[in-house]
């Protein structure tokens, strides 16, 4: 067993030498002076005092105002903890605010939320007061806060996102971006406490879901329409062919032989009609390109989450099958989070979250009170398809009903 | 440093205007003070992909550290002539401290490591947890990673087909609910672990997550393949006189989480009995006293959530263990599932570990290439996998319900006589 280091390591008071790695890095001998599997270092030394001192020994708390939240120990010690939203990208001018914010309140300790969002921690009221001051007045250039108050209880928090068109090379749409469109316009929901329950929104920029978006209450999830292109000329030098087809979860992908210039090269076909546009085949195949600026969008799933809460863990479903990329501010996707966002405000019941509301409802409800169109898109036919189908006739008869009288053959 | 080059991004710089923090003013400030082109390049390209709806960075491309086979992601640009100081962009995924707890001092340090040998930008966090260093060329990695390990005690997070970086909630450090010690499971893990997460030999990616209770705060259960949550065996603890006084409405519900909308005043039995889902609670108004039938309970956490001074979780605590979690691709998302459903968890965590090397054992064996674990269960069967896998019980927390079909592979030494047969015999008894 480790030992729990009490304070900061003094390494990390030592200032940063920028000519060290030079010296002692040698190509010739790579293993001089090299340091391996050293792991991270021990969180403990990273706990405020107070934090260490009741460490397993908390117990309540308090939110006293949207995003700063009172815990209180057995022993009767208090933290107070300021809870704010992060862009998640940032530069490390960011990171040293927020480290001089930590330093004038916090001793210098800080902590980050799974969420992307930033805690600062203060043991007495007088300081928080001016921590939340402080917070409040510092601003971007362009009038964006660096560090909006919230994301506690009944509202919307930080988006989890993944990296996008800044630096993924199979997205389908951006991810920071996009989530700053949304957040910009559901902004009141981040600093309060007006929902039903909290709500969880997500976004990953294509189907690899690097954040497993797929139990959200609402999340965002970037998909291709056009199958992969094949660069026939290219293909074999590239990939591994078996490992291609084997790729492809509906068999759509088969050997081929093409000649080029006399010249016989090994490649792929795609049964067009089988692709489920996964891009899988991509990952696995630099020469099978499947994004197109015409086809890529969005689809939004909702009626998930992770908490077992009343009622058990649940994936989220497509509401909509697809919204076109629409930079810089993807308009028809944020009107829609937003509305869905607000008709479950609307009619939810208190600790209700949207899935939970949804089930109550019936999902004919939901399509019915959001005024989304519901398309056979919509209409499961993959894996375990049969267990979405409707197989009782217990249903609501919402304005999607049409009275069948006559039907012609 | 010579000039510096901004692009012209209108739409980039759309995005500074709005109350949520603009990853584009902070880029852009931080490119002008700083001088640096590989800032300006990464907006002009982000503003192309704006233009054309299409990323413009290049499939992969294999680079690391020596002697390590993850924790670098090779990254290239499509547009090296217009963003040449993008042309090689590439990620480090450095191992975050358990539960994601800094001190200043650390942060500042590697700001000025990244500053010096990368682009300057960064996320707190990636998703799996890692502190993500965004944008360097080849040549730095080994002087990055000699940084990291020499002047910064920290190293490399997992990538490729490896153990992932575990993460975990904020455990006991500051959550009255944590049933487990979440981080330090996660560091004892991670340190025993390095090999597995540095070298890759596993047929995918493996991710281990921790959460202190069923509130799963880091969504163990929907994407680990190994999900730690912590739960409790014994009574719910009840602070009566709290209870009351929340009936009374002199404490908040939900600590206050419903505070900025008018719900009425607090109704126990509508709130917290009625939606408790085992129904196993009952609110004495008389005696003004709360009764739970723990016996019945599944620990959902509704009532503890709603009533944080009143109720507790019980003493004798471990975990449920569950695996199989991951998203879409291929056969469509999974979330993890039972499999043992209480482990006492005390340091040094010897049971987790052995029941760890026990299913990678496996799954290298089995797993087909890119196969995670949660389908190599579905594709070897749960019962299979549970009995004669891991050598553990089948029990009725394994499943929502039995099966519906009879298609039982039935084993021929649970059959009398077994399976082999004499046709002869058979047409003597029936003939044909």
């Amino acid at each position: 067993m480790s030992e729990k280091p009490e304070r900061p390591d003094p390494v990390y008071s030592q200032p940063y030498d920028p000519t060290l790695a030079e010296k002692l890095y040698n190509p010739q001998k790579p293993m001089e002076n090299r340091i391996t599997d050293i792991g991270p270092p021990h969180y403990w030394q990273f706990l405020p005092p107070v934090i260490q001192r009741n460490y397993g020994k908390w117990k309540s708390h308090e939110i006293i105002q949207p995003g700063v939240i009172k815990y209180t120990a057995e022993s009767g010690e208090v933290v107070y903890v300021v809870r704010c939203g992060t862009p998640r990208l940032e530069t490390t001018d960011y990171v040293r605010e927020i480290c001089e914010i930590a330093d004038k309140y916090c001793d210098g300790y800080v902590r980050f939320t799974t969420r992307n969002n930033v805690e600062f921690h203060v043991t007495d009221e007088e300081k928080l007061r001016a921590l939340i001051e402080d917070l409040k007045s510092r601003k971007m250039p362009g009038g964006s806060y660096k560090f909006p108050i919230g994301g506690t209880g009944a509202s919307v928090t930080n988006i989890v996102h993944t990296q996008g068109w800044i630096h993924c090379h199979t997205p389908a749409t951006d991810a920071s971006g996009v989530v700053k469109a949304i957040m910009d316009e559901l902004f009141e929901y981040f600093g309060s406490h007006k929902l039903p329950a909290q709500v969880r929104i997500a976004l990953a920029c294509c189907l690899n879901m690097c954040g497993a978006v797929h139990c959200s209450d609402i999340a965002v999830v970037g998909i291709h329409r056009k199958p992969p292109l094949v660069e026939d000329e290219r293909l074999e030098k590239v990939c591994e062919i078996p490992l291609v087809i084997a790729s492809c979860p509906l068999g759509a992908i088969k050997p081929a032989t093409v000649e080029i210039g006399g010249e016989k090269r090994k490649t792929v076909r795609v049964n067009v009609d089988r692709c489920m546009f996964c891009g899988n085949c991509y990952t696995m195949c630099p020469a099978m390109p499947i994004a197109d600026g015409q086809g890529d969008g969005l689809a939004l799933v909702v009626g998930g989450k992770v908490s077992n809460r009343i009622t058990p863990p649940k994936f989220s479903k497509v509401v909509i099958p697809y919204i076109p990329n629409e930079p810089p501010r993807w308009p028809t996707t944020v009107k829609w989070i937003k509305k869905i966002l607000e008709t479950y405000s609307q009619h939810a019941n208190k600790y209700e979250r949207v899935g939970d509301w949804i089930e109550r409802i019936g999902w004919e409800r939901f399509f019915e009170l959001t005024e989304i169109p519901f398309t056979w898109h919509l209409i499961d036919d993959y894996r375990l398809a049969y267990d979405t189908y409707r197989t009782s006739v217990h249903f609501k008869f919402t304005s999607h009903v049409e009275v069948m009288t006559d039907y012609e053959y | 440093m010579g000039e510096v080059k901004k692009h012209d991004t209108p739409m980039m710089d759309e995005l500074k205007s709005g109350p949520w923090p603009s990853f584009v003013d902070d880029i852009y400030n931080y490119a002008e003070k700083h001088k640096k082109q590989a800032c300006f390049d990464i907006l002009g390209q982000m503003e192309l992909s704006y233009k054309n709806k299409e990323t413009h960075w290049k499939h992969g491309g294999i680079v690391g550290v020596f002697g390590y086979g993850g924790g670098v992601i090779g990254r290239y640009s499509d547009q090296q002539d217009k963003f040449p100081a993008i042309w090689a962009f590439h990620t480090v995924r450095v191992n975050q401290p358990a539960a994601k707890w800094y001190h200043s001092s650390a942060l500042r340090k590697l700001c000025d490591l990244w500053d010096h040998r990368g682009s300057g930008i960064m996320n707190l966090h990636g998703s799996t947890g890692d502190i993500i260093l965004l944008g360097t060329v080849t040549e730095q990695l080994e002087y990055i990673f000699y940084d990291l390990t020499h002047q910064l005690k920290m190293d490399l997070g997992g990538s490729g087909s490896n153990l992932r970086t575990p993460e975990c909630c904020m455990g006991m450090s500051r959550c009255e609910w944590s049933c487990i010690d979440t981080q330090d499971i996660t560091y004892e893990l991670t340190m025993h672990f390095q090999d597995e997460l540095h070298r890759p030999a596993f047929p995918y990616k493996f991710k281990i997550k921790v959460s202190g209770c069923p509130n799963d705060c880091v969504a163990a259960i929907a994407r680990a393949d190994f999900s730690i949550i912590g739960t409790w065996r014994d009574d719910i603890k009840i602070d009566q006189e709290a209870v009351r006084a929340y009936v009374a409405g002199e404490l908040k519900p939900n600590a206050g989480a419903h505070s900025d909308r008018d719900w009425g005043p607090f109704d126990i039995k509508k709130e917290v009995i009625d939606l408790c889902p085992t129904k196993c609670m009952f609110w004495d108004e008389g005696q003004k006293k709360l009764y739970i039938n723990n016996k019945e309970c599944n620990r959902c956490m509704h009532c503890i959530n709603v009533m944080p001074e009143a109720l507790r979780p019980g003493d004798d605590r471990g975990a449920v263990i569950l695996m199989g979690a991951k998203a879409p691709i291929l056969e469509g998302a999974q979330l993890s599932t039972v499999i043992v459903p209480f482990m006492r968890l005390e340091p040094p965590y010897d049971n987790l570990k052995n029941l760890l090397y026990k299913v990678w054992d496996y799954w290298m064996e089995n797993g087909k290439n890119r196969e995670r674990l949660g389908e190599t269960i579905q594709r070897v069967g749960l019962n299979r996998f549970i009995v004669d896998v891991l050598g553990l019980k089948p029990l009725p927390q394994h499943v929502k319900e039995p099966r519906s079909n009879p298609y039982i592979f039935w084993k021929e030494e649970e059959v009398e006589g077994g399976w082999t047969r004499d046709v002869a015999e058979f047409r003597k008894r029936h003939p044909a």
